[in-house]
Order: structure tokens, then sequence, then C-alpha cells
């Protein structure tokens, strides 16, 4: 039989096993767990012939990475200065009460992750809330609740 | 295709582009930048190439799909060529009009236009349009020329020409002699003028050789998008910046440090490295000169401070991006400890054009001590919401209301921001002042690498203040201990300020924290850290006063300072105000007055936004 090669792996088969191949490799097997698993660290740290700690270190200091399981779903908001301005802080309040989380949180049935980012370069369209990559432009708190109550009314939640 | 072996082989190819191109009777170029795409200019472009084929014009009609034009307010948008007709605001039931009328016959289509807020009248040319015609679009105007997945659009602009000329008419110091006679820059945000870091570069001793060159588009100045407009819309134009700079400083390897939030950027350009690789444009014995030379791209990982020179090589090398005392300078000790220069997208996009048109003329444009074009993100309170390209030393207020058209809502301007979490809120008495990098810093603010993010009266100055002083407490990467803890404080006493627990001498207190960050902070995150409470603080100290004193925000934007009530005598009853309420705070029946229960109101102002007779009061 014929294993499945792990998302380490692959990988690091395609960026390399060169140390400055590390934030992409770590980005690639995000992509795959939509965290960043233990095992999945140590595995880097050997192929790329280097400590965990320092596979480890990289891995806490950048904020896109997690090293805790995400949801299916993941709700961004733009935190940037010309969403701000536009009211990008009254659009998270009213995405963390319609979630029931803090931003960084995961609901507890692991629907949904609520994430701040610091600004997505669209800023014309401010304030920006992204659902799954998908993007909503001039977002205001009354909008919140129908854009994710449509995630929600999908996976039969409401 | 074969490797390019000489500039004739180059030159050769170029006119062999221009002449399958020739069959062309028109040219349709939508743009897919971020506002655009935001707006599913995909779709679009899709359907127009779909309706373009079925009708058999693709013989005639290239349907181009490029970076942004500019003007994400008016998204998405089109330009025709050769009539140069501006679409704004196109959506899918507009194409086969397009495409019949447009495409085929080279009509305009009235409803598609801009129509000129002050006269009302239909503009058909882009370069008619009040946005543009002020602008100074030296960097950006090619953008709507270049499907930036396609080589060939680019050398048919005459791309590459300006690496010819240096790589076989010019000496390596001779690069660099014309880079400081032109007075170039940096865009990233200081102004350090580029020929001395590229001189020091070149004289810097390499033990095994090895010089690196590398491109800083991580942008992390939030509200801003030029570096990535330019680099995700015209990568060459930065790669033939970048072979220019190699080839001055003797520099064999380069890097492109991207951040990882600008995923099409870095498809765009690992396409168009592939492509300039295909073509020998970049590897070995470039058009053969000798000169040998590639690019690699590298991903950040979200980290503010990884825009910082140490911090962004740490990155690169795959280490903690932290930022590192620099006694000895990048130029001798940079990434792998071997000489590097690091500029801005900008800065690099910069160099093709002052090569092919001489420092003399570069120098034309701008002021004395600031040459050139700036692009800035024009964003925040403003109509013309975009990218725009000025002259240096043109003042805040042309850019501000002659291109942006001014505050929308009929509210007014209070301040505008520039230079980004580093810089500062300048206010409406000093609009005057031009862009230019010294006298934007004698005012307390700076460049910055060109975010402009525009306030107006909703706008709380103490917030903004605390707002940035939030951002950086998150960025700092806590290696030193003036900035990690410095910000700390800052934010709990502007925490203090907004939420009404403040006291005068709390104002004083921030400058002695500002300036202590100042003097004695690692990097140019600490440093400059305060000028955004400083500038604040000097320029609308009333503010804080007042959120002192009087317990009061003006802007309403502080919650502990303000209330929401319901005037009755306008209030009809209409149940929007109750239904919109997420927390269930409003009472009233049908047709009757509402009551907002002040025990219950977490002041989300949900209400204010649903009621649509004004009878919600905030105060
Ligand atoms: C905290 C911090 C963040 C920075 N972020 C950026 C950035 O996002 N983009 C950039 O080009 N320069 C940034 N810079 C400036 C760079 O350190 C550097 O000066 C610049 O890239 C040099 O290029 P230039 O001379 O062409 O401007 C930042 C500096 C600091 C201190
Ligand atoms: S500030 Fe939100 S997209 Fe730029």
């Amino acid at each position: 039989m014929k294993k499945e090669l792990s998302p380490e792996l692959k990988a690091v088969e395609k960026y390399g096993s060169d140390r400055t191949c590390l934030i992409p490799i770590l980005h690639e097997v995000q992509k795959e767990y939509r965290y960043l698993p233990e095992k999945a660290l140590r595995n880097i740290a050997s192929m790329l012939d280097i400590s965990l700690v320092d596979v480890y270190g990289v891995a806490t200091y950048f904020r896109s990475f997690s090293l805790e399981p995400k949801g299916k779903h993941t709700v961004t908001c733009c935190m940037g200065t010309a969403c701000h301005v536009r009211n990008s802080p009254g659009v998270l309040e009213e995405a963390k009460r319609t979630l029931g989380i803090d931003a960084g949180e995961t609901t507890e049935d692991m629907l949904f992750s609520l994430e701040t980012v610091n600004c997505l370069g669209a800023c014309a369209l401010g304030p920006i809330m992204v659902v799954d990559g998908e993007y909503h432009g001039e977002v205001t708190p009354a909008k919140v609740k129908k854009i994710i109550g449509k995630v929600k009314h999908q996976e039969g939640r409401d | 295709m074969a490797k390019i072996k000489s500039p004739a082989m180059l030159e050769e190819y170029r006119n062999e582009i221009l002449r399958k191109r020739e069959r062309y009777t028109r040219v349709i170029s939508l743009c897919g930048g971020p506002g655009c795409h935001a707006q599913h200019c995909n779709e679009i472009y899709e359907a127009v190439k779909k309706a373009v084929e079925k009708n058999g014009s693709s013989e005639s009609v290239m349907v181009r799909k490029t970076g942004c034009h500019g003007f994400c307010e008016m998204g998405p948008i089109a330009v025709i060529q050769p009539e140069g007709i501006f679409y704004c605001k196109i959506s899918l039931e507009d194409v086969p009009e397009i495409v019949e009328r447009t495409l085929e016959k080279g009509e305009a289509i009235e409803r598609l236009l801009y129509s000129d807020p002050e006269s009302e009248k239909a503009i058909i040319k882009e370069s008619k349009v009040p946005f543009y015609a002020k602008q100074k679009r030296l960097l950006m105007s090619m953008n709507e020329h270049i499907d930036p997945g396609n080589i060939e659009d680019y050398l048919a602009q005459g791309g590459y020409r300006a690496l010819v000329k240096a790589l076989f008419e010019m000496e390596p110091l001779e690069i660099i002699d014309e880079v400081d006679k032109a007075g170039l820059r940096g865009r990233g945000g200081a102004g350090f003028p580029a020929a001395s870091k590229w001189r020091a570069c070149r004289k810097a001793i390499a033990r095994d050789g090895i010089k690196y060159v590398l491109c800083n588009a991580d942008e992390g100045d939030p509200g801003a998008y030029m570096d990535r407009s330019l680099l995700e819309g015209n990568p060459h134009l930065v790669l033939e910046g970048m072979l220019i700079g190699a080839y001055g400083i003797g520099a064999t390897e380069g890097y492109i440090y991207v951040r990882h939030e600008y995923p099409l950027t870095v498809e765009n350009l690992l396409i168009a490295l592939d492509q300039a690789r295909e073509v020998g444009l970049l590897g070995k014995n470039i058009l053969g000169s000798g000169f040998d030379f590639d690019i690699k791209v590298s991903i950040g990982g979200g980290a503010f401070v990884c825009g910082e020179s140490t911090a962004l090589m740490a990155s690169i090398e795959g280490r903690i991006g932290e930022p590192r005392v620099k006694h000895i300078h990048t130029a001798e000790r940079g990434l792998f400890n071997r000489p590097t220069n690091l500029n801005n997208v900008e800065t690099w996009a910069n160099v093709p054009l002052i090569i092919n048109q001489g420092a003399v003329k570069y120098r034309k444009i701008g002021t004395k001590t600031s040459t050139g074009t700036k692009i800035f993100s024009l964003v925040g309170s403003i109509n013309n919401t975009g990218l725009v390209e000025v002259p240096m030393g043109m003042t805040l207020r042309e850019i501000i209301f002659d291109i942006g058209g001014g505050v929308p809502k009929g509210r007014k301007f209070k301040a505008v921001q520039t230079g980004g979490p580093s810089g500062g809120c300048i206010p409406e008495s000093l609009l005057d002042t031009p862009v230019d990098f010294d006298a934007l810093y004698d005012v307390g603010s700076m460049m910055g690498s060109g975010g402009m993010i525009v306030m107006d009266e909703t706008t709380c100055m103490v917030d903004i203040a605390r707002y940035f002083v939030d951002f950086l407490c998150d960025e700092s990467c806590g290696k030193c201990v003036p900035c990690r803890e410095g910000l700390k404080q800052m934010l709990f006493i502007l925490e203090d300020i907004t939420q009404g627990r403040g006291s005068l001498d709390q104002l004083e207190l921030l400058k002695e924290l500002a300036e202590v960050m100042r003097d004695t902070s690692l990097c140019g995150l600490g440093q400059t850290a305060a000028n955004p409470v400083l500038s604040t603080l000097h320029y609308f100290e009333e503010e804080y006063i007042e959120h002192i004193k009087k317990k009061k925000c003006r802007a309403g934007v502080c919650k502990p300072l303000i209330s929401f009530s319901i005037n009755a005598k306008k209030c009809t009853g209409c149940m929007a105000c109750r239904k919109a309420c997420p927390v269930g705070a409003i009472k009233g029946k049908k047709k009757e007055a509402h009551v907002i229960q002040p025990e219950k109101c977490e002041k989300c102002g949900i209400c204010f936004e649903a009621c649509k007779y004004g009878a919600v009061v905030r105060k």
C-alpha cells in the first residue's frame, strides 16, 4: 500500500530543507492542518536539521502561526488604520458578540475562529471583514450578524 | 523561448512583440488590483474575454487584466485604448454592451463614464478625470498597460532598456553617481539617500564574493498598499531596478521580502521571476554582459517589526525576526553576515526611470531635497479613496481636496495621518505643508512609506493615539526594555484618559516616557513610537483636556464617555432600532416613542445606524 506523504514532507520537498525555507514551510503545513501540531514541528525540526526550539521560536513569534487548532470557518476583521477610522472596532465588537468569542479564539464547536489583521491592502473598501477568503467591504456592525448568519445557516446552526 | 544573449536580440524580441500586436485595434485593460479584486473584477474579466471570443473579435481586441490603476473608490474600473475611455463601477451586466459598442465601434457608454462631481458632466477620457489629471504618475501609469503575468507587456512598454544601458554603456560607479545626482531618497520611511547606501555596500569587502540586494515589500504600515500595487501590478519594474542596483553595487544575489498577507503579490512575483529567468534577464551572464544575478522570494509571518532592516534579514534567514543593534552596518554585515543593501519597493521602481532619462531630467520633478514623485495611499474619510502619485512638494491640501475630493458626508476635516505608526497627525492649519521628507518631519510627522489617512470630526484624536500605541504594543518584539515597557505604560495612560479616569499630570508623564523611548530604544519602532502621541498632544491638546476634565469625547468614540438616547419627538415607533439592538436594551411599542435602557445598553451604536429618522441621539 502506498503511504500518503505527510504535509511536512511535502512542504520540505516543495521549498527545500534549508533553514531559510522555514517560514514558507510553516505556512504550507499550517494550510493543511489549519494549525501547527507539535508532531509537525518536531518533524520539520529534524528534516531541516535544526533544534525544535528554533522552530518553536519562529512558530510562536509570528502572529500568522497558531499552535492551537482553528475552526472550520475563519472570520477576519481588518484593524488597520483606514478601517479603524471607519469604525472597524464596532464591527469587531459585533463579531465577538455574534460568535460569543474573543479575537484569536475559536468557538467550542470548532466551527468559527475570529481573527484580526493589520491591513489587507483593500483600504478603499474599509471596514473590511473576510469570511473564508471572501471579502466583505463597507461592513457596519449591523451587517455583521447577517454575514456570519449566512455561514451559520449553511452549517445548520442558526 | 530561447535565452536572449545580447541587447540586439532583446530589441529584436521587442520588435517582434510589437509587430505581433499591430493587429489589435483595441485594448481593454481591466483593473485587477486589491480594491477591484474584492469587487469581483475577476468575473467581469472572464466575461469580457468570453464575449470577445464568442463574437469572433479576439484577433482584433486584446483583453488584459492588470494591476491597480489607483482609483479604487470607483472600482471595478476599465480603460479602453486607443481612445483612452475610462469606465468605472462596471458590473457583469454591462459586459455585452461594452463589447458591442465600445470594443467594436469605439463608442463611449455614457452611464459607465465618470461624472464630475462639480459640473456633473460625464468625462470620457481617463486623463481628463480630475483624480488622475492632477497627479504625476511616472510609475503608476504603467500599471494599466501591463498584465503582470506577461513579460511581453513590460517589454512592449520599453522595459529592460534601462538595464541594457546600465550593463553596456555605464560603469558600476557611474550608475551610483547617476542615482546620487538624481537625489533618490528611500521611499520606505526615513528618506535616506539611496546612493550613499549603495556606495557603502559597494566598498564593503565580501569575504566569499557574495553581496546581497534586498527589496522590502513588508509594507507593515496599516492603511497603506502602494508597495503591494507596484510589485503586484508591475513586478518587472522592481526587478529591473534591483538588477541595475545589484550591478552598481556588485551583488550577485537578491531577495524580495513580501508580507504573507499579500498572496497574489507573491504569485505574480514568482511568475515574473520565472519569465525573466526563461528569457535570460536573470541568471548567469545576463544579456551576454558577464553579469550574474538572481532573486529569491521570502515570505513574512505577520510581524510589523520585520519591516525593520535587521529584523527583516533575520526573518529571511529563518530566524526570529528581531532587530539587532546596528553599530556594524548592514552594508558591511547584513544578511548571512555578508554585505547587504536593502531598499523599499518604490525606491527600486524609481531606478530604471533615473537610468533611462538621466538624473538631470529626473530632478526636475519634486523639490530640491526631495526629488521625484511619491505614491500615497489616500484612505480614511475621503471621497476619492485610492493610490495617488504626486510630485514631491505638492501640498497636503492639494492632495486631499483637489485630487481626493475632500471629506464625504458633509463632515468636517480634522487631521491627516502620515508615516504610519511612526508618524503623526497633521491638523487643518498645516495643510499647506508640502509633501517633502524634511517638511513633514518639521511638523512632527514623517513621510513614512506613503500611508495618508484622512480623519474627520468623527475620529477622536486621543483614541487614535491609543490605537497606534495599542498596535505598537502588540507589535513590539520585546527585546528592549524601553519599547516593551514604555509602550505598555503609555497604553495604560491612554486607556485611562479614553475611559474617563485620566488626570492632567499623566500628560506630562506621557511626554517624559516619549523622550526616554526615543533616546534609548533599540530600533526605529520604539524610537518613533511616541510620534502619534506627541503629535496629537501637540495639535489636539484640547481634546485630551476635555476627556480628562469634562469627561467628554467630542467625536463620540470613547464609549465610557458617551451615551445613547432616543428623542421622543422624532421617534416614529417604527421598531427598527428595537429589532436591531443586539442586547435587547430598547423598549417601546409600535408607533410609540422608544426608550433605551441605559443599564442594558452596550453603546455599540447599531440603533444609531438603524434609525432612519435621526431620533437616536449620541452624546
Ligand atoms: C518598525 C519598522 C518597520 C518598518 N517597516 C517598513 C516597511 O514595511 N517597508 C519598508 O520599505 N520599510 C520599512 N521600514 C524601514 C526599513 O527599515 C528601511 O529603512 C527601508 O526598507 C530602507 O529602504 P529605503 O531606503 O529604500 O527606504 C521599517 C522600519 C522600522 C523601524
Ligand atoms: S486598513 Fe483595512 S484594508 Fe487597509
